[in-house]
C-alpha cells in the first residue's frame, strides 16, 4: 500500500535538486531537511523518515509541491509519514504537541461536527500536560482570554450541527478503512 | 446575487471579526449569503495529516449538502477550507470510483460540481470596476502589503487562481479603492498557519519574518484574506514583538474591512474594532 501511495506521490522522480528545501519556511529548524526526508522514502527506509520530527514541524504550506521541477508532491510525502505513524504512534511521538493537537482536533470535530475552539484548547493542554508534566505550557495564553473575551472572541459553545451522528459514522467509516 | 456560504469553523469561532467584515460588505455590494445547511467542519490540517479518506470525506460531505440545497457556487472565506472542498470536488469529477465510495461514506451523493470561491473571486465576480464605482471614502493615504499566504493560490493545479509565485488579485481591490500597495518578498510566504497552538514557536518566527518584511518595504498595514493569517499576524503580535523585542504596530485588515471602508461601512460593522492592533 505504501508503495502505491509513494508512486502516487512521484517519489521516485527525485534527484535531489533541493528546491523543496530552498523554498521551505521551516527547513532552518528541522533535524532532516525536505530533500533528504524524500530521499529516505525513495530508498524505502519509511520508519527511519517517520522518526524524524521534522515531519511534525512541517506547515503543510505546499511550497515544495508547488516549485518541484519534477513534480514530486513533497508535501503528500508530509502527509503520508504523518498518517503512517499517527496508525502506529510510538510514545515519544506520542509526546509531541502537534501529533496531540491534531488528535485533539479531530476528537473534537467529530464529536461536535463543528470546531469547539474552548474545549479544544481544554483538551489539548490536558493532553499535553499528562505527557510533559510541563505546568507552564497549561497556563500559557491565559492572559489571552480575557482580551479575546472583551472582543467577543471567546464563544462557550460552537455552532451546532443537527446532524451529528452522521459525522461520527463518517470517521468510524474512514478509520476503519472500509465503507460499509 | 446570492451565493452558498461555507463559514467554516474559525469564522464562527476566533475570527467571528472576519464574518462580520464578510457579510456587511458584501451585503453593501448586494450579495446575499444563503449558508448551506448543517455544514461540519472541513478536517483542516489535522484530517490530511492523519487520515487521508477523512480529509476528502469531510469536505466531501460538505459539497453534497451544498449540492442538496442546489448551490451552483459556494463563498468559502477560510483558504484552508476552500483548498480542501475544492481538493474533494476534483476528486469527486474525475475519479468515479472513489466518488462512489464517498456517496456511501457521507451518505449523500457528491458530484463535485460546486464552484467554491475565495473572498477575491467574489470581488471579482461583482467587477472591480463596479466596486470602483461604488467607493464613497477612498482609502487615502493606505500603503498595503497584501498578504495571500500559501492557501489562497497552492496547490496551483488545485486552487488555479492568481499567479503562485507573484499573484497580483488583491492589489487590485485595494487599487480600486483608491488605496496604494507595496511591493514586497513574503506575500506567499508562510505565517505558520493551523501551528498557533501546537508550535507557537514556528508561528513567532515566520510571522514576525513577514511584518518585518512589510514594514521595510514601506507599507503602513498589511491585508489578508485568511482567518489564520490574522490571527497569527494580529492576535499573536503582541506575542512577537515581546519574543524578538521590536515594536511592529501594524495593522491587519481583511481585504473586507478595506472594501467596506471604502464603500463608507463603520469599523463596528466590519468588526474591525475587534482586532488586537487598532489604531482606528
Amino acid at each position: 500500500m505504501m508503495a502505491a501511495a509513494a508512486d502516487e506521490l512521484r517519489v521516485a522522480e527525485c534527484y535531489q535538486c533541493g528546491k523543496c528545501t530552498a523554498g521551505c519556511p521551516v527547513a532552518a529548524r528541522m533535524d532532516r531537511m525536505p530533500n533528504q526526508i524524500v530521499r529516505q522514502v525513495q530508498m524505502g527506509d519509511l520508519e527511519g523518515a517517520m522518526a524524524s520530527a521534522a515531519i511534525w514541524e512541517c506547515v503543510s504550506c505546499q511550497t515544495c509541491t508547488t516549485r518541484c521541477p519534477k513534480s514530486v508532491d513533497c508535501a503528500g510525502v508530509m502527509d503520508m509519514l504523518r498518517a503512517l505513524s499517527a496508525e502506529r504512534p510510538s510514545p515519544a511521538q506520542e509526546r509531541h504537541h502537534t501529533i496531540l493537537f491534531q488528535h485533539a482536533f479531530l476528537k473534537n470535530i467529530r464529536r461536535h461536527g463543528r470546531l469547539n475552539e474552548l474545549e479544544l484548547v481544554g483538551t489539548f493542554k490536558t493532553a499535553v500536560f499528562a505527557k510533559n508534566l510541563a505546568v507552564p505550557f497549561l497556563f500559557k495564553d491565559a492572559m489571552l482570554a480575557p482580551k479575546m473575551a472583551q472582543r467577543g472572541k471567546l464563544k462557550l459553545a460552537g455552532g451546532s450541527v443537527r446532524d451529528r451522528e452522521v459525522v461520527g459514522r463518517i470517521f468510524d467509516r474512514c478509520l476503519r478503512g472500509t465503507d460499509s | 446575487m446570492e451565493l452558498g456560504y461555507y463559514p467554516g469553523c474559525a469564522l464562527h469561532g476566533t475570527s467571528n471579526d472576519y464574518e462580520d467584515s464578510v457579510r456587511a460588505c458584501l451585503d453593501a455590494l448586494g450579495v446575499g449569503l444563503k449558508e448551506v445547511n448543517d455544514w461540519i467542519c472541513c478536517g483542516a490540517t489535522a484530517a490530511h495529516s492523519i487520515n487521508h479518506k477523512l480529509s476528502i470525506a469531510l469536505p466531501a460531505r460538505n459539497l453534497a449538502l451544498a449540492e442538496r440545497d442546489g448551490f451552483g457556487e459556494i463563498l468559502a472565506p477560510c483558504p484552508m477550507c476552500s483548498m480542501e472542498l475544492l481538493k474533494a470536488a476534483g476528486l469527486m469529477k474525475t475519479d468515479g470510483a472513489l466518488r462512489q465510495e464517498m456517496g456511501r461514506i457521507v451518505e449523500l451523493p457528491c458530484e463535485g460540481r460546486t464552484t467554491v470561491l475565495n473572498l477575491i473571486q467574489v470581488f471579482q465576480k461583482v467587477g472591480i470596476e463596479n466596486i470602483k464605482a461604488a467607493v464613497k471614502r477612498p482609502l487615502e493615504g493606505l500603503k498595503a502589503a497584501c498578504y495571500y499566504g500559501c492557501l489562497l493560490t497552492r496547490p496551483p493545479e488545485t486552487l488555479r487562481f492568481d499567479d503562485c509565485e507573484r499573484p497580483s488579485s488583491m492589489e487590485a481591490v485595494v487599487a480600486a479603492l483608491g488605496g496604494a500597495t507595496v511591493e514586497w518578498n513574503y506575500k506567499t510566504e508562510c505565517c505558520g498557519a493551523g501551528m498557533t497552538m501546537a508550535n507557537e514557536d514556528i508561528v513567532l518566527d515566520l510571522s514576525h519574518k513577514i511584518l518585518t518584511n512589510a514594514a521595510a518595504h514601506g507599507a503602513n498595514c498589511v491585508v489578508v484574506a485568511c482567518p489564520m493569517c490574522h490571527v497569527n499576524l494580529d492576535m499573536k503580535q503582541a506575542d512577537i514583538e515581546r519574543r524578538y523585542s521590536v515594536r511592529h504596530g501594524m495593522t491587519i485588515y481583511y481585504l473586507s474591512d478595506l472594501v467596506g471602508r471604502a464603500l463608507g461601512l463603520t469599523d463596528e460593522a466590519l468588526g474591525i474594532n475587534r482586532h488586537f492592533v487598532y489604531g482606528g
